[in-house]
């Protein structure tokens, strides 16, 4: 348990180690672990912004479907109005025709009913002469009495 | 083995191997007259002795070397490749141990330097590993360095006061430097004097006070880890002189709680260590 030079060998041993930890196996390894980390940290944050991007993209997706819905919803509305629109106009349209072709068969109607009359007249002057000539045995000229006949008529 | 009594045989486990400088007219151990003065080995634990101060354990050295060298081999190692991407294997353990002196460091020192870490990292490495070689048995060494003709022969640098107390005085030399880097020649010497007691007449007293204060950080730190080791390789050779049957009941649970000591020793050292030159770094 000599005190002797040892104790200086010692000391020099552990400067020169101290001296070497410091330059040559330590920078290397903490830089290493620095490096790391920030990579970790990095990564972190990136899936951290990954996950907000895809919290914000729902939500625009949300959005847009809710636009699109209504977008839809007002389609489907204007197309139902336009639908009924068209019945609509289709119906007057089907009512008009329908009133007119009534008033057409009404006319056809009436001026048939104004020939048959006129017909019926004619020969109901025509059945009053020939009863008139029987009854006076004579002939009655016809183009004589034309005119009282047609008067005849007209009053029928 | 020079060894026949039980006392013969704890000297000779205790004695370092020496090498030094024997004066002229030295009678060696062996009775031969030394015709000039000599730089040799010693024989015995006497001369050893004799040599005085100009004298190496070359044990001491050499294991407390070979230590550091593999300490820094590992590390450097590992520090080449080191690499950002998933760490395996010894990476993972050589940045456990990072990660453990910053721990130490970040939790009693207070400044900023960068030399800290990495010399508490040095430190405690260093220390583990030089303790380890406590656990190799007591006869194993010295027996093999018998076979090869080499007398003496301690392995467990940190049992030997040179070991510790040469740690001990390169953190003291740092405590001393960074005392007067950071506060100045002047603040340090404010320190000393108006400490504890802030009063001109107290100057002396707060001097020396403070000035032991001082001195036994570094022979606070030789003392324990020398003691301690040393304690633990008495025992250990004190085991080893039991009859053979015995030997493992005692050995076993000493060493076990040894592996305790040692991680301890060199953690306590380092942290320690590291609070003085904290201390050292405190501009008040």
């Amino acid at each position: 348990m000599n005190i002797n030079l040892t104790l200086i060998g010692q000391s020099i041993a552990f400067a020169i180690f101290v001296w070497f930890c410091v330059k040559y196996v330590w920078p290397p390894i903490t830089a290493a672990m620095e490096a790391r980390q920030k990579k970790i940290a990095d990564g972190l944050s990136a899936a951290d912004r990954a996950s907000l991007d895809l919290e914000l993209a729902q939500e625009k997706a949300a959005k847009e479907m809710q636009k699109a819905k209504e977008e839809s919803a007002a389609l489907v509305d204007q197309a139902n109005k336009r639908a009924a629109q068209i019945v609509e106009a289709a119906k007057d349209d089907a009512r008009k025709e329908g009133a007119k072709l009534i008033e057409q068969a009404r006319a056809e109607i009436q001026q048939e009913r104004v020939q048959a009359r006129d017909a019926l007249r004619a020969e109901v002057a025509a059945l009053a002469i020939a009863g008139a000539e029987k009854i006076l045995e004579t002939s009655v000229d016809a183009k004589a009495h034309s005119e009282m006949l047609e008067k005849l008529a007209a009053e029928l | 083995m020079a060894a026949d009594t039980p006392v013969e045989y704890i000297k000779h486990h205790l004695t370092n191997l020496t090498y030094g400088k024997l004066p002229a007219g030295y009678e060696r151990a062996d009775g031969t007259v030394l015709q000039e003065t000599q730089w040799t080995m010693a024989h015995s634990a006497q001369e050893a002795t004799d040599m005085g101060f100009m004298a190496v354990h070359v044990d001491t050295l050499g294991w407390s070397v070979a230590m550091g060298l593999l300490f820094l081999g590992l590390f450097r190692f590992a520090a080449k490749r080191a690499t950002e991407e998933t760490p395996t294997g010894l990476q993972n353990f050589v940045e456990i141990m990072v990660e453990f002196a910053q721990g130490i460091v970040r939790d009693v020192f207070h400044g900023r330097n960068p030399i800290i870490a990495p010399l508490a990292l040095t430190l405690f490495i260093w220390i583990f590993l030089m303790n380890a070689l406590d656990l190799v048995p007591v006869d194993y060494i010295p027996v093999l360095a018998h076979a090869m003709g080499v007398e003496y022969f301690k392995i467990v640098p940190t049992t030997d006061p040179n070991a510790t107390f040469g740690i001990a005085l390169g953190v003291f030399i740092l405590i001393l430097y960074y005392s007067f880097k950071v506060k100045g020649p002047g603040g340090f010497m404010k320190e000393l004097s108006f400490k504890p007691f802030n009063h001109w007449s107290l100057v002396p007293f707060n001097l020396v006070l403070e000035l032991l204060g001082l001195i036994i950080q570094p022979v606070s730190l030789a003392l324990r880890l020398f003691g301690n080791m040393y304690a633990g390789e008495v025992i250990f050779i004190l085991i080893a002189l039991l009859p053979l049957w015995v030997q493992w009941t005692l050995h076993v649970p000493w060493a076990i709680f040894h592996i305790l000591v040692i991680t301890l020793q060199a953690f306590i050292f380092t942290t320690l260590a590291v609070v003085y030159l904290s201390a050292a770094h405190e501009d008040h």
